[in-house]
């Protein structure tokens, strides 16, 4: 069998083992570090690059260009309309894409005709679409809404599961970092901000959760029974933050799998998007989701886990569990206490 | 992992006695687990056939419906996939009223009359539906003209006018038609809105001509100037009437409500009726009006102009008659209303009310080409993504492999099935967003499979045989799954009733393949491996099995000489620190047996004896004969 498969087993039996709790400290340092600059990137270049459904404004699409110039663009703009200045961009080859402010009826057809006699398509071929400027604070309203009432039902959720709100907390602090390091990644690579990308992110949010709740079912699990005493003997001498840790090494094969899985139809709609069809639904989306899938599968192993671990060792009960296993000659005058 | 014999739910539970696939298959012999293999079996095969007679039910609903040409056999496509426009209309009301919020009922009156609007213009297969409560959206193929732009933005107004003459709604054929010399002539200057002298004679031959058994054009509802007479229709009871000039706006309307009609003692009487409030000024008009028409009603019983008509958007709603004269502005409708037909009507006497007219906020048009060149490039991606995963599959999982790319073929069809239905159905129409989500889910759903495959691994490298590892495997699969899946359900309904657009049929795409992949995991993934572990090859751990105990490490349950190592256990897990820790540990409690903690209250029937050397205690959730 593959290496991969002796990677695994070596992971299952602990033989060999990522520090991902004992060094959780540096861990979330680093996440930290990294959520402050992708804040920052979107700062240093001036903001997102917002498309017009958050700003406002008329756009055409021009494919099957046989000559892609951009000056006939604004050549057939500017005489067919009275738009004071139109931005025409070759966004992919064979495709223009006009960007103009917010035209009326009659221009909008009026500039779509300029646009395909002078380019030489067919009207089939020529896209318009236009966007009143408070449609996109629409849009963003709605969207944080869905962000409020999807965490506040997650966090419930996961309480209820895991019967402890810890872990609902950790995992979203995993799930808030995955997000704003996808968003800072996103400015940085300079695409545009669209509703589809708006999808993308929140379907990151959920996918980071999903995640983080499949590798906490295996913490939950290792970590059952520790604290009262009741876990199996084979887990004695083991102290919380060892069972946390060997559940995430135990689940890091799932993780890795789960991840490449997931990227490969993503990394496949983003190949296409990008390069094929240049603009879009499908290349906004899939750019989010790339980077989401990886850093939320990342954020799970290097900030919810070891969150959760640093969170439960602020209890008695599991610095009385550490004390017990660092001088194991007290252990049978002191039964399983606490709770 | 040792599964301790507590119970964390009752899912998870061994013992659970409802689980019909709670069997315990294993190396051992003997009849109580001889039954419940066989009840596995039993169990498996009920759930392939469960899902064969699922996939079966919806492929024959799909072969019917495109057999009888109700639907197609492939999904219906939305318009940034099948070119066309779509437009998003904010509402906002007109005049004083300017700046009030709009309630739900004006607006689905508003979707009603700009729907009437579309279709009496021509335009096929409009849709014209509303959104998150406040905006509408209409989407059509091709390029709207201008003229139905406008029709689509402009406000619909009310207005009461006096009737001056009924009909029935079909033209009167023409060899019976009023001669020429016997038209009405008027006879003076009309005295008041009810005089019969607004008739004119082509006046009367337009209304004769009039057919109103099909809606009207709307550039002839339009053509209707307040202070002319016109000609209506009724298409509700198929009446077609000569209506005089504007008497009162539906702006004039306080409010409108229904309920059961009262008699003049105030007993309820068993119909419905409709409740109007005017305004001071309309209430005054309206009480020189009903003056009019029940003298009118009083001196020739049964004479039209004792009605009026109340016209929205050019269509006469309702023309009841004069019955009293009404002096305080609050008229009652009675008639055989039921009671939808009743609130229908107080909704659109509110409507008139507060008239509202749209802006368009966002229009879209999208060429079809273009529109089937995203689709093309959206299917070659979905492919080439599927193909990865297989391959990657194979990959980690050789021939296991093959159950996960036959569970991804069976989620897809099932997908495919209630995508294509839902379309025929609910309307539901594909789009390339939905595409997208549809790509993500594979990623999301095989996902399940590699959760189930690592669980099963586990428990071969703990030991166990490999028809007990599925097993055993199983039952923590199975409540991760659901888990993990509660999440993804949850986060496709939020945005489902949170978001609006294209956000929408995203998260219905990733919803309905979050049910999707828990139906294939239960119905078709384990019963599958449980069949498996019955074949020789996979049940024996085969070398490309992706089972193989060797290649997983796996440490034998069996030892010789008797000694069995717990097979729950994780073998020694331990940093070398820990180990050391471990031995010392090891030392000093040499007598205090470190297995009594173990002995939960719930202490299952393989509870461990006391005192047994650690790493040698059989697991607590483990039958005797299991591991005999």
């Amino acid at each position: 069998m593959s290496r991969f498969a002796d990677f695994g087993n070596a992971l299952h039996s602990g033989r060999t083992s990522y520090p991902f709790v004992a060094k959780a400290k540096l861990w979330l340092t680093i996440a930290a570090v990294l959520v402050v600059l992708s804040a920052l990137v979107p700062v240093a270049k001036g903001g997102f690059n917002l498309g017009i459904d958050f700003t406002g404004g008329s756009e055409f699409t021009v494919s099957a260009v046989p000559e892609a110039d951009v000056a006939t663009g604004e050549r057939a703009v500017a005489e067919s309309s009275d738009a004071a200045e139109a931005e025409v961009t070759n966004i992919a080859p064979e495709t223009i894409r006009v960007r103009t402010e917010q035209l009326d009826d009659d221009e909008t057809l009026a500039v779509k005709e300029a646009l395909v006699s002078a380019y030489g398509v067919g009207e089939d071929d020529v896209t318009s679409n236009f966007v009143g400027p408070t449609w996109g604070a629409g849009v963003t309203s709605q969207a944080l809404w869905g962000l409020v009432v999807f965490v506040v039902l997650a966090t419930a959720l996961m309480a209820l599961y895991f019967r402890t709100w810890k872990m609902s907390v950790s995992a979203i602090a995993g799930m808030l970092a995955t997000v704003a390091i996808t968003a800072g990644v996103y400015s940085l690579v300079g695409f545009e901000v669209t509703p589809s990308a708006v999808i993308g992110f929140l379907t990151v949010l959920s996918y980071s959760l999903y995640d983080s709740v499949v590798v906490f079912d295996k913490v939950r699990e290792n970590t059952e029974g520790l604290l009262e005493g009741t876990a199996p003997p084979e887990r004695a001498g083991r102290t919380f933050s060892d069972q946390v840790n060997l559940a995430v090494n135990q689940t890091l094969v799932r993780s890795i799998n789960t991840s490449v899985v997931g990227i490969l139809p993503v990394g496949s709609i983003l190949f296409i998007g990008w390069l094929v069809l240049g603009a879009g639904t499908l290349k906004d989306l899939s750019l989010a989701l790339f980077v989401g899938i990886i850093v939320g599968t990342v954020a799970t192993l290097f900030v919810a886990s070891p969150l959760y671990a640093l969170l439960r060792r602020s209890e008695s009960a599991v610095r009385a569990l550490e004390a017990r296993v660092a001088a194991p000659g007290e252990r049978a005058a002191e039964p399983a206490a606490a709770h | 992992m040792a599964l301790t014999t507590r119970k964390t739910s009752g899912a998870a539970g061994p013992e659970a006695p409802g689980g019909s696939r709670a069997a315990r298959p294993s190396g051992g012999s003997g009849a109580p687990v001889r039954s419940g293999v066989l009840a596995a079996l039993s169990g498996a095969r009920r759930s392939l056939i469960g899902l064969l007679l699922l996939l079966a039910l919806l492929a024959g609903l799909l072969a019917w419906g495109a057999g009888t040409d109700r639907t197609g056999w492939g999904p219906k496509l939305a318009l940034d996939l099948e070119g066309g426009t779509q437009m998003i209309l904010s509402p906002s009301l007109q005049g004083e009223d300017a700046g009030q919020q709009i309630t739900s009922e004006q607006l689905n009156q508003a979707v009603e009359i700009i729907r009437q609007r579309v279709d009496g213009s021509g335009v096929a297969e409009a849709e014209i539906a509303t959104q998150s409560g406040s905006n509408i959206v209409v989407s059509m193929p091709g390029v709207p003209s201008a003229q139905t732009r406008e029709l689509i933005q402009t406000s619909a107004e009310m207005n009461f006018r006096p009737v001056l003459t009924s009909g029935p709604a079909a033209a009167v054929p023409e060899d019976q038609r009023t001669p020429e010399d016997e038209l009405p002539e008027p006879t003076a200057e009309p005295a008041d809105s009810s005089d019969p002298n607004w008739i004119t004679p082509e006046l009367y031959q337009e209304f004769e001509a009039t057919d109103c058994t099909v809606p009207l054009p709307p550039e002839e509802r339009e053509a209707q100037p307040a202070d002319e007479p016109v000609v209506a229709c009724e298409p509700e009871t198929g009446t077609k009437y000569l209506v005089g000039p504007v008497e009162i706006q539906g702006t004039g309307i306080a409010d409108a409500s229904y309920g059961t009609a009262q008699n003049s003692q105030g007993a309820s009487l068993n119909q419905f009726a409709v409740n109007i409030q005017f305004g001071p000024e309309a209430t005054d008009r309206f009480r020189q009006l009903s003056e009019r028409l029940y003298g009118i009603g009083q001196s020739s019983q049964g004479d039209p102009r004792s009605q009026f008509a109340i016209l929205l958007d050019g269509q006469v709603v309702s023309a009841p008659s004069m019955n009293a004269v009404i002096a305080d502005g609050q008229a009652q409708i009675t008639g055989s209303f039921t009671e939808d037909q009743a609130r229908f009507l107080a909704e659109q006497l509110k409507y008139g009310a507060l008239p509202v007219s749209f802006s368009i906020q966002s229009e879209q048009q999208i060429s079809a080409t273009l529109g089937s060149d995203q689709l093309r490039m959206g299917i070659i991606a979905g492919i080439i993504g599927l193909v990865l995963v297989c391959v990657y599959s194979l990959f980690q999982y050789r021939l296991l492999g093959l159950v996960t790319i036959s569970s991804l073929v069976v989620a897809g069809v099932l997908t495919w099935l209630a995508i294509t239905l839902l379309g025929w159905s609910a309307n539901y129409r594909l789009s390339l967003a939905g595409v997208a989500g549809l790509i993500v889910a594979i990623g999301q759903t095989a996902d399940s499979f590699i959760v189930y495959f690592e669980r099963i691994r586990d428990e071969i490298r703990s030991g166990r045989s490999v028809p007990a590892a599925v097993d055993h495997g199983w039952r923590r699969a199975r409540q991760t799954v659901l888990a993990s899946k509660a999440v993804n359900l949850l986060a496709a309904a939020v945005l489902y009733f949170v978001a609006v657009g294209n956000v929408r049929g995203f998260a219905f795409t990733l919803g309905l393949t979050a049910i999707a992949d828990l139906l294939v995991v239960f119905l078709f993934t384990h019963p599958v491996m449980v069949l498996l572990t019955r074949t020789r090859y996979f049940g024996g751990g085969g070398k490309h099995s992706g089972l193989s105990p060797e290649a997983l490490d796996a440490v034998p349950l069996y030892r010789g000489a008797g000694r069995l190592r717990e097979p729950g256990a994780e073998h020694d897990g331990l940093t070398i620190a820990e180990r050391r820790r471990r031995a010392a540990q090891a030392g000093t409690e040499a007598g205090t047996p470190p297995g009594t903690p173990a002995d939960t209250p719930a202490g299952g029937p393989g509870t461990a004896p006391a005192g047994a050397p650690v790493g040698a205690s059989p697991s607590t959730d483990r039958t005797p004969e299991e591991n005999a």
